[in-house]
């Protein structure tokens, strides 16, 4: 039982900007009652790195690999979503087979995704077992993603007019023996969601929105999905390969935790058989068209199904190399409304998995950097090399010696 | 409701919008709505034609204007971008959130990045820059230039 009626007042709790359960920067302004929670705030924007006008300076292959670097997670959602934008207004159509890598990655990445969240939340609830499995499971798909691409995370695979990498036979038969792999993995997860006490006790009843409240504040992806709003831009609005391929979406209506851990369990399924479908009937030809330097006037409003939802990219040309405007909306941002709403009335407790649960990407939500010194407010400008310099002190006050290390790694080649 | 249909009912409505409905693609709406005239056709877009979703809202700096652009969507499906241009001098927008709660963050980035005042947005924390960001600034504006030496950035 909660022991809010002893208490006459509230306390205000700020938790954040360095969040004790997130690793990245946000913060929340909680009024308590004992336990129980009776208000909350939220502060964005710790994570501002001004892309979006970065953007305007570069021209558009370079703002692709910017985008790409808006998220450490869905890195190929922005990039594909933007390519798709540039791509429109230029008017051209990518080859049949870039489309059908561009979603194998996206699958791919949508799995790893999943999986990474699934560890946090088994990590939130103190299940740290879950954490271990999952994140052993999903060194397949990286391992995966880093023999297609070459890379782990930023994984580089787009151009503006395809893609960079085409995919081999072998590669192929890699990819389809890893999905077998972690399927069977999943099934036993999804049997551990449907049996484990401590999951089902720990996550069901907890952080509910209901569904008015989903479509009200617009909540997108598995946290909607849960919520029984049946959306999904890869069904509702096609790109790439997706009209041409046969999978669910994905819904339940539980509306808690619980049922947004379900949505992204059955979406694993589905990616591993769109996986499948891709590898067979992924066309021959080319993998990529070449477009001109500059894109005519014109603009274009691109979507994507990232892991957590849609994303939004808004392009305006001016006919020159470089964009005049490009805006990102990414699904965290779309769904970080609801998060006041399922921490209302609920306990303190509770709060690391409901935040978890939308599974937040503040990165993509803030997409600046702005040194200041609190303290004495002037302006304080830090440059690599200091930041080099001082954390080569730092570990030589712990001990370790960067220069004998260097050199016994030199030796040993 | 398609993509036509959408257009003839807003141009039955509004007659003003006639030759102003543009349908770019599949899916894909954009609407060009004076100032005086955008309350009207936003709360008839979303009550009436049950564009229930707003997906974000942009604002950019055309140089000799502003532009707004809501992104409104039905049921996932199709896109109706409604665009309204604000003069440079005064730019002034009532809030839409009144309509759509979602609205807020979007309408708190028009007011920080592009210095648009956005009539009737609740008091709250400003997003995205910080706390101690000098007044006056607004990064988007294309007459804003980050003050970026190779010794880091500066003055951000």
């Amino acid at each position: 039982m909660h022991n809010s009626e002893h208490y006459s007042e509230d306390v205000k709790i700020p938790m954040g900007p360095q969040h004790p359960s997130l690793k990245e920067p946000e913060s929340f302004l909680i009024s308590l009652r004992g336990e129980k929670i009776t208000a909350s705030s939220v502060r964005l924007g710790y994570n501002h790195r001004g892309i979006e006008k970065a953007c305007e300076d570069r021209t558009y292959t370079q703002g692709l690999y910017l985008i790409e670097r808006i998220c450490g997670i869905c890195s190929h959602s922005h990039s594909t979503c933007f390519s798709q934008a540039v791509e429109e207004i230029a008017g051209v159509e990518i080859p049949a087979r870039a489309k059908y890598l561009r979603t194998l990655i996206g699958e791919l990445e949508r799995i790893h995704s999943h999986l990474l969240w699934l560890g946090v939340a088994g990590h939130e609830i103190g299940f740290d077992t879950l954490l271990m499995y999952t994140w052993r499971d999903r060194e397949v798909v990286m391992d995966l993603l880093a023999a297609l691409t070459g890379n782990r995370v930023n994984y580089g695979i787009n151009t503006i007019g395809g893609v960079r990498r085409d995919i081999s036979s072998k590669q192929k038969e890699e990819v389809l023996k890893g999905v077998a792999i972690l399927e069977t993995q999943t099934k036993y997860y999804i049997d551990l969601a449907k049996n484990e006490t401590t999951l089902l006790k720990r996550l069901q009843g907890v952080g509910v929105l209901s569904h008015e409240d989903a479509v009200r504040l617009d909540a997108v992806g598995p946290t909607a999905r849960a919520c029984g709003v049946k959306r999904d831009v890869r069904k509702d609005d096609p790109y790439a390969a997706y009209a041409e391929l046969d999978f669910k979406v994905i819904s339940v209506n539980s509306c808690d935790v619980y049922g947004r851990t379900l949505v992204r369990l059955g979406e694993l399924m589905e990616s591993y058989s769109l996986i499948r479908q891709i590898i067979s009937k992924i066309p021959e030809g080319a993998i990529a068209v070449k477009l001109p330097r500059k894109i005519p006037a014109g603009q274009a409003v691109s979507r994507y199904e990232a892991p957590r939802g849609e994303d939004l990219h808004y392009v305006r040309a001016n006919g020159t190399e470089k964009p005049d405007r490009v805006k990102v909306r990414a699904p965290t941002l779309a769904n970080i409304q609801s998060v006041s709403k399922m921490l209302e009335d609920r306990y303190l407790a509770d709060m690391p998995i409901v935040i978890a649960a939308i599974d937040p990407c503040f990165s993509c939500t803030d997409r600046l950097i702005a040194i200041r010194d609190s303290r004495n407010k002037e302006k304080n400008t830090v440059t690599w090399e200091t930041i080099r310099l001082k954390g080569i002190e730092w570990y030589k006050g712990q001990g370790i010696d960067f220069k004998s290390l260097n050199k016994k790694l030199t030796e040993s080649f | 409701m398609n993509e036509e249909n959408i257009k003839q009912e807003l141009e039955n409505k509004f007659s003003y919008l006639k030759d102003a409905v543009i349908i770019k693609r599949k899916g894909r709406i954009f609407v060009a709505v004076e100032l005086d005239k955008f309350d009207e056709v936003f709360a008839y877009a979303v009550k009436q034609m049950r564009f229930l979703a707003l997906s974000a809202i942009t604002g950019l700096d055309r140089g000799d204007a502003f532009e707004v652009i809501y992104h409104l969507n039905q049921e996932g499906r199709i896109l109706l971008n409604l665009s309204v241009s604000l003069n440079r001098e005064n730019p002034q927008i009532n809030s839409v959130c009144p309509i759509c709660p979602s609205a807020d963050l979007y309408e708190r980035e028009l007011e920080d990045l592009l210095g648009i005042k956005v009539n009737g947005l609740a008091a709250g924390h400003r997003y995205p820059l910080t706390d101690d960001w000098p007044q006056g600034e607004y990064p988007l504006r294309k007459d804003w230039k980050a003050k970026i030496s190779n010794q880091g950035v500066q003055n951000a």
